[in-house]
């Protein structure tokens, strides 16, 4: 255990030459951080290891359990039922509920409290489903063990929940952090340890935290036994990034910074453990306090239902009203005339004559009561029903279940399936979501030749459709030496370019093609990391080439210039960042295997080029230049066993190529356009280079080096820097390699789809700026010929945010120029690439309208460098600012606020995390279900229930004002027209399964339709099926209805004989006559509306009316005596011609008017789908599938970003070259005959 | 679903196949891929569908009407003419006052022949029976039951009168209709037949054949009729037809049957005692002789409705085919689709 635990430190701990620079570069020191203590807000006291001292007042803080449930045991029924009645129409129900146990109800108590119960229950059972679940997750997270220090140097194992302030405790590799902790030391004796902060902020690299000189000595648990410290810091705070403090540790006071704080959420990487005591727990954490309450959202459709409520509610008031006044009006004059009434005396407050107001009062409580069909409860119970409904088909959708990790699609909350319809814009996050975060080596250029394949992927598709070899075409263009090496190249990548993309120019195939290549390419490579194929590298094969020499120097960067260590495992390397690892995979490949590192040399098991035999050789390591993001380069120097000293340096391309000395730019030219092409196709792309210092030279410098690193003081830094300048120079440029940020399944193909739907896509990463446009490349939001807008504040005003403010003001102002131009000019695509700073200070200040302007008239945006915070205000801001329908996918805890935030939040549930997906509204195993989920479940949820709803207003209204009907002739008194139970039962059973089966079942086309033409989607974004058109067209409809359904039976029935045994028709058979006629008249309705008739629709509707015959018959033969409804159907009406001659009469005028407007639309006015309906149809009988593709190509939408839009560019481009080659040749012919 | 496969092959042949047929629909159920018939509005769908409907319609109208014009029916309005001129202008005085004898004799002229059985009819105009008041003061149960049931809570005012109650209890017996009527051919007397005037069931389940009239009409207003005390509820038809309250303010009531066929330009006096007081409230009445069809009585508005709907369909149908002939759009026309008026228009 010592031994290795040695071995660890000598690895370690001597890379980070420039660690101190590292650790403090970022944040910005805060200078006046001691003064602040004990002022306001910065008032925290912690008694490091006396954790009881922390269990009274006034320094008891919470304690470390987090709870992000909304309600406990006590709280569920008081807020849950309050949260119900804050539906308007759930509070109208309740008081017809309590109104209906008066005397003044108007229909029998059952009728109206059952529903109300149930919507409310059915409501609460799914709020405490959720929140059951997260409770458990709590639990889950809750429960995890961390080792605590109980005493006497002994540590036990507790769960989280039990830490305390205060605890010191042991976090081993790749745990998390309990709370925010102070690191106090780690297994590298320079207390140095690695921290991936993926989770709070999206960064993919890890950090580096550092201990306090003061505290390295406790790295032993027995250490622990009567170590006392006083921490005296800020309060909490959602800041990540800043962090004041004092530790007090015996007589010594040390400030702390940022870089001595763990924060909770986040894990410990490449270190085996690290001690840190407890400052921040449970939600006092800066990650708690980061992370927001879900917000129950609700869905754009269902927010205009409500008003659609409001609207009927209006209607109903008013013929409530109608009915009051005509009843007061009608009791007052028939006081004594209408004797047989009886009105006067008064024994009926509903109708007294002599208190007419009174009266007319009481009437009109009770008509709100009785008109109550016009508002629907059986609504929500239905849509409730169909959510759950389609959120089970979502669930259950095997399209979107990905066997790897066997997950599915999962609708976590049902109430916004039809909002997935109306997606206008998508926030994404990268890593995990886009990206797999997996690095693979893919290609590299070395002495101006580029290996592993040339033609990008965009090409390739173009020259298909073009029916040319673009690759000898552009080498000509290009004017580049060897055609041979082209055609050459072109082969090799042909071989296996044509099955890879099969899959995308295939459209509707999706990502079938593509999945067979991955399974059969992982099979063949089987080396994670490396995706590398051409036969003039691999296999040595390098060592036959005619100039080796600077090959060799090539591998040697890859192999030495790094700061990763071989271990065992499936890669055998761990670094900082993967690219490293990727980096070293392939060195090995290629026969240049690093296999040890000491404190200071490193040993690469080489390939003579000469001999081809496999040597060890040592190299000493002299010197570390650091990467950073300012730098933008590392560099090693290392002394070779023939006692040469030589720089390996890697870095981006611009920094590199400054520093070339004149000879060392041979392959400049080439490898720049190896390295364009590889950035359009969204690589990573790195150049290398190296030089020889001479013995002399570098002593000089180290001696110079050296200074600059004892040296204290802020001057450090630069002295570091220009030290380092120094050495970096008269660099020789091997080369440039290309890395794959491994993009994950089907991304580039669901991403044109959604380009075509016409969604808009921005992408929010955590992760810098270059890594953030390479992936724009590789997802194919980005392609060159787009005008890239860059928004950022310089170095210099990052401190003055005035003048910061100003500089962006200025670049917004030149954007906005910029569209302006391009609006008198054909319009070429832009996009905005927002640096977190900026972006900052474009949202917290009065550049918010300006900014977001600008940002939605690009069509892709992309932001680098933001915080979780900034995520969910971007959200936020677009939001409010566009009014449009939000989507915001991600898979992290960084991801949180903005999946809250938007309004449809999708977590990505195939990684480890599961903070994103508890938050989220619907959770997908991988981002290429995005498309079936958008555009078939999506569209197809949103018409449902956009239909649904419309049909729900129409029925309710076409049989309530019937009921309003029947009043105006009973003198406004309030009387029923139909039977209790009837109506009951128009609710219950008679009109509500039709219409959930639409709501299930209905598809106006197909699956394969929605996919082929994504164009089709469109109709959701401009809501054209729930429009205040449509709903006010159905609600005249209904009233039409109504109209034909009361006056035509009572014409028909009434007053001469009903049969032939002349008995005139009295109330009751004018009521089951008239209802007969209101449930044909419904469910014919739905018949007509319904496009895609299932047999269970055909059953439900069908069945719907003969089941009111049914209860009709058995209702009338055992309705108690004394019911008017007595034998109504077999003996009275059931028996007369004239009952059944009504029916199919009025059915047939109810439907004419739809049914003519449904004629005339698809006759002449048809819209989209009603012809792609015809076609589908047609081309079922007829195989008519050119047509079919045809159409397909012209519905893509022209767009500006995706897949297709990219080969479009490229073919138009393609042709321009073209065009001026054809003429510069015409010009040359012509010339040369002159 | 899965699991239902992997279980449903486990079972033996045949049931497997009921299984397999099972869980291949939840299979198509959960997938959404149910076959299903996804009708097209196809022009020629639209035309045919409007035409057969109206070619259906249109004869239905005409046997319709056929039969309603069959019906004889004879309406004639009694209750201005019954009053004696001097009470004329106070109509109210003179159907007030007991001591006026109410007896009042009319001519009916026989326009075609009526075959018997001749239906009798009063008929009430503007008169409330629908009226939520008047509709629930009654009291089925007591109806059936009698003194048994004392609950009448909703007969008030007419439940209790002297401390006792009232059987038939509420406003709608109470108010029972009280106008007679004899019908003579020249000195003969027309039977009419006041037998099973009432539905068969209300007579047999919803009034009780052991339940009497007691304390009725005793109260200090007079309402109606006045019922024999000692014949059954069941038995009083007149009683139970006016018991089924109307649906409409204007309504008519079986009186009767005449069983004997009335011939062309015969007259008819009735003979008439109008008791009943419509005046206070300006209704009316009328006596309506009617014959039946299969149809029943004499309503054209059946008949012409299906005509008209019929042939409102028939002319949409030519509407369509005209407008198609003229502007053609053919069936699968892409040109219609939006992404192709871009392209027209970029």
């Amino acid at each position: 255990m010592p031994g290795k635990k040695k071995k660890q430190k000598l690895k370690w701990s001597k890379l980070y030459t420039f660690s101190c620079l590292r650790a403090g570069a970022d944040e910005p020191s805060a200078p006046g951080a001691d003064r602040l203590l004990g002022q306001p807000g910065f008032s925290r006291v912690v008694f490091c290891n006396e954790p009881r001292l922390h269990r009274s007042k006034p320094y008891k803080y919470s304690g470390n359990y987090v709870s992000t449930t909304k309600y406990n045991v006590a709280t569920f029924v008081p807020v849950a039922t309050f949260e119900q009645f804050r539906r308007v129409a759930n509070l109208y129900f309740l008081l017809a509920a309590i109104l209906s146990l008066t005397p003044l109800a108007a229909f029998n108590r059952i009728s109206v409290v059952a529903p109300l119960v149930f919507v409310i229950g059915i409501s609460m059972i799914m709020e405490a489903v959720e929140d059951w679940h997260r409770f458990l997750q709590d639990r889950k997270v809750n429960s995890r063990k961390v080792l605590i220090h109980a005493g006497e140097g002994l540590f036990v194992q507790k769960s989280w929940e039990n830490l305390a302030v205060g605890d010191v405790v042991k976090v081993s590799k790749n745990e998390y952090f309990p709370s925010d902790l102070l690191l106090l030391s780690s297994s590298y004796e320079d207390g140095l340890c690695y921290v991936e902060t993926m989770n709070l902020d999206g960064e993919t690299n890890l950090k580096a935290k550092r201990s306090l000189e003061a505290t390295l000595s406790l790295d032993e648990e027995a250490s622990f036994r009567d170590f006392k410290a006083t921490i005296r810091c800020e309060d909490p705070n959602p800041s990540l990034y800043t962090f004041v403090g004092n530790l007090i540790l015996g007589e010594e006071t040390h400030s702390l910074t940022p870089a001595q704080i763990l924060l909770r959420d986040s894990k410990l990487r490449n270190t085996e453990y690290a001690y840190g005591v407890v400052v921040f727990s449970g939600g006092d954490t800066k990650a708690v306090r980061n992370s927001t309450r879900s917000p129950s959202k609700r869905s754009r459709v269902e927010r205009t239902m409500d008003r659609v409520i409001y609207l009927l509610f209006g209607v109903m008031v008013f013929v409530s009203l109608v009915t009051a006044v005509g009843s007061a009006v009608f009791t007052k004059k028939s006081d004594v005339e209408r004797w047989y009434l009886r009105l006067h005396g008064g024994d009926d407050a509903l109708f007294d004559p002599d208190r007419a107001a009174l009266s007319g009062f009481l009437q009109f409580v009770k008509a709100l009561m009785l008109y109550g069909y016009l508002i629907p409860i059986s609504l929500y119970v239905s849509i409730e029903v169909v959510k759950v409904l389609q959120a089970m088909m979502i669930n259950n959708d095997l399209a979107m279940y990905d066997e790897a990790t066997g997950k599915a699609a999962e609708a976590r909350t049902s109430n916004l399936n039809e909002e997935l319809g109306q997606v206008e814009m998508i926030l994404s996050d990268k890593t995990g979501t886009l990206t797999c975060n997996q690095m693979e080596f893919r290609k590299c250029s070395i002495e101006g030749i580029s290996f592993g394949g040339e033609v990008t992927e965009v090409d390739l598709a173009a020259s298909r459709r073009m029916n040319i070899d673009v690759e000898r075409h552009r080498f000509s263009l290009d004017g580049s030496d060897s055609t041979a090496r082209s055609v050459e190249m072109f082969d090799l990548f042909t071989a296996d370019g044509s099955t890879e993309k099969e899959g995308l120019s295939g459209g509707g195939g999706g990502g079938k093609g593509r999945d067979s290549r991955v399974s059969v390419s992982e099979k063949e490579r089987g080396i994670k990391g490396f995706n590398f194929r051409d036969g003039r590298l691999m296999d040595k094969m390098w060592i036959n080439r005619s100039n080796v020499g600077e090959m060799v120097m090539f591998f040697r960067v890859m192999a030495l210039c790094h700061t990763g260590i071989p271990v065992e495992g499936e890669a055998g390397y761990e670094a900082e960042s993967p690219e490293e690892v990727a980096f070293l995979v392939a060195a090995r490949e290629f026969g240049f295997r690093f296999c040890q590192r000491t404190q200071s040399a490193m040993v690469v098991e080489e390939v003579d080029p000469m001999s081809g035999v496999e040597m060890m050789r040592e190299y000493k390591l002299l010197n570390l230049l650091e990467f950073n993001s300012l730098r933008k380069r590392m560099s090693v120097i290392v002394r070779n066993e023939d006692g040469e000293i030589l720089l390996f340096c890697k870095g981006a391309d611009e920094v590199i190529f400054d520093r070339l000395s004149d000879g060392g730019r041979t392959y400049q030219q080439a490898t720049v356009m190896h390295l364009s092409n590889y950035a359009e196709d969204g690589l990573r792309t790195m150049v290398f280079a190296y030089r020889r210092v001479g013995a002399s030279e570098y002593e000089r410098w180290s001696g110079v080096f050296s200074k600059a690193k004892a040296s204290v003081g802020p001057e450090r830094d630069e002295l570091l820097e220009s030290a380092s300048d120094m050495i970096e120079r008269d660099l020789i440029l091997l080369g440039a390699v290309a890395v794959e940020d491994k993009l994950q399944k089907g991304v580039p193909e669901c991403i044109d789809k959604l380009a075509q739907a016409g969604l808009k896509i921005w992408l929010l990463t955590g992760d810098k700026k270059e890594t953030a446009v390479n992936i724009g490349f590789a997802c194919s939001l980005l392609r060159h010929d787009m005008e890239q807008l860059h928004l950022s504040t310089s170095n210099e005003a990052r401190t003055k945010a005035k003048d910061a403010k100003e500089e962006i003001m200025i670049q917004l102002q030149r954007f906005n120029q910029l569209f302006i131009e391009e609006d008198r000019g054909e319009k070429s695509p832009f996009a905005l690439v927002v640096d977190g700073k900026a972006l900052e200070l474009c949202l917290n200040t009065d550049l918010c309208e300006k900014f977001l302007s600008v940002a939605m008239s690009c069509d892709v945006v992309i932001c680098c460098r933001v915080s979780p915070k900034q995520k969910a205000s971007i959200t936020r801001r677009v939001k409010e600012h566009s009014g449009k329908t939000i989507l915001a996918i991600g898979d992290g805890a960084n991801d949180v606020g903005m999946i809250q935030e938007a309004d449809i939040g999708v977590g990505i549930s195939g990684m480890e995390g599961m903070q994103a997906v508890m938050a989220s509204d619907f959770s997908l195993p991988e981002f290429r279900f995005l498309e079936r989920l958008l555009i078939i479940h999506g569209q197809w949820c949103y018409r449902r229930i956009s239909k649904m709803i419309l049909y729900f207003v129409y029925k309710n209204v076409a049989f309530g004002l019937t009921l309003f009907y029947y009043n105006v002739f009973t003198g406004f008194s309030g009387q029923e027209f139909y039977d209790d139970w009837y109506m009951v039962m128009f609710n219950v059973l008679l009109t509500s399964l039709p219409v959930v089966a639409l709501g299930v079942l209905e598809q106006d086309v197909s699956s394969d339709v929605c996919i082929k033409f994504p164009a089709l989607y469109k109709h959701g974004q401009q809501n054209t099926c729930f429009n205040w058109k449509r709903i006010l067209g159905w609600i005249t409809n209904a009233i039409l209805t109504s109209l034909i359904v009361f006056a035509l039976p009572i014409s028909i029935l009434s007053p001469s004989a009903l049969d032939r045994r002349g008995n005139p028709a009295d109330a009751a058979h004018l009521g089951a006559a008239t209802y007969t006629c209101a449930i044909w008249a419904v469910n014919c309705q739905i018949a007509l509306m319904t496009l895609h008739f299932t047999w269970i629709s055909h059953l439900l509707i069908w069945g719907s009316i003969l089941s009111w015959y049914a209860f009709l018959s058995l209702y009338s033969a055992a309705a108690y005596s004394g019911a008017a409804a007595h034998r109504v159907f077999p003996d009275q009406v059931g028996a007369a011609p004239l009952y059944w001659l009504a029916t199919p009469l009025v059915a047939a005028a109810v439907l004419m008017p739809h049914f003519v407007q449904l004629a005339v639309r698809r006759s002449f006015f048809p819209a989209d789908e009603d012809v792609i309906r015809e076609m589908e149809r047609a081309g079922a009988e007829a195989g008519d599938s050119a047509a079919w593709e045809r159409e397909q190509e012209r519905s893509k939408r022209v767009t500006q970003v995706g897949y297709s839009a990219r080969v479009e560019a490229k073919i138009r481009h393609l042709k321009e070259q073209l065009q001026k080659k054809r003429k510069s040749f015409i010009l040359s012919v012509t010339n040369s005959r002159q | 679903m899965e699991e239902g496969r992997s279980t449903a092959s486990a079972i033996e042949a045949d049931s497997v196949s009921l299984s397999q047929r099972r869980s291949n629909f939840i299979y198509q159920f959960t997938q959404q891929s149910l076959p299903a018939c996804k009708p097209v509005l196809s022009p020629v769908w639209v035309v045919s569908v409007f035409f057969v409907v109206g070619v259906i319609f249109i004869p239905v109208g005409i046997g319709c009407l056929h039969a309603s014009r069959s019906v004889v029916e004879i309406a004639y309005r009694y209750d201005v003419e019954c009053i004696p001129a001097p009470f004329r202008g106070n109509k109210l005085a003179y159907i007030a006052n007991d001591f006026i004898p109410k007896n009042c004799t009319k001519h009916l002229k026989v326009p075609r022949s009526m075959k018997a059985p001749i239906y009798v009819y009063y008929q009430l105009d503007n008169y409330y029976q629908n009226h939520r008041r008047y509709v629930k003061s009654r009291s089925d149960r007591q109806l059936l039951h009698g003194l048994e049931y004392p609950d009448i809570g909703l007969c008030t005012p007419e439940d209790v009168i002297n401390g006792l109650p009232v059987v038939p209890c509420g406003l709608v017996a109470w108010s029972m209709f009280n106008d007679t009527f004899s019908f003579f051919r020249g000195v003969h007397e027309l039977n009419v037949n006041r037998k099973n005037i009432a539905w068969k069931s209300d007579r047999d389940h919803k009034f009780g054949k052991h339940v009497f009239p007691f304390n009725f009409q005793n109260g200090s207003l007079i309402g109606g009729a006045r019922l024999d005390p000692n014949i059954p509820l069941s038995d009083q038809e007149d009683l139970i037809v006016w018991m089924r309250t109307s649906a409409l303010p204007s309504f008519r009531k079986l009186y009767g049957r005449i069983e004997e066929d009335l011939d062309a330009d015969d007259t008819i006096s009735v003979k008439l005692l109008n008791n009943y007081n419509t005046y206070s409230f300006s209704g009316s009445k009328k006596i309506v002789l009617s014959t039946s069809s299969w149809l029943g009585g004499h309503n054209n508005f059946l008949g012409i409705a299906y005509l008209s709907i019929g042939s409102s369909f028939i002319f949409v149908a030519f509407l369509f085919l005209m407008l198609h002939i003229q502007n053609p759009r053919s069936y699968v026309d892409t040109s219609n689709i939006s992404w192709n008026w871009k392209h027209i228009s970029d």
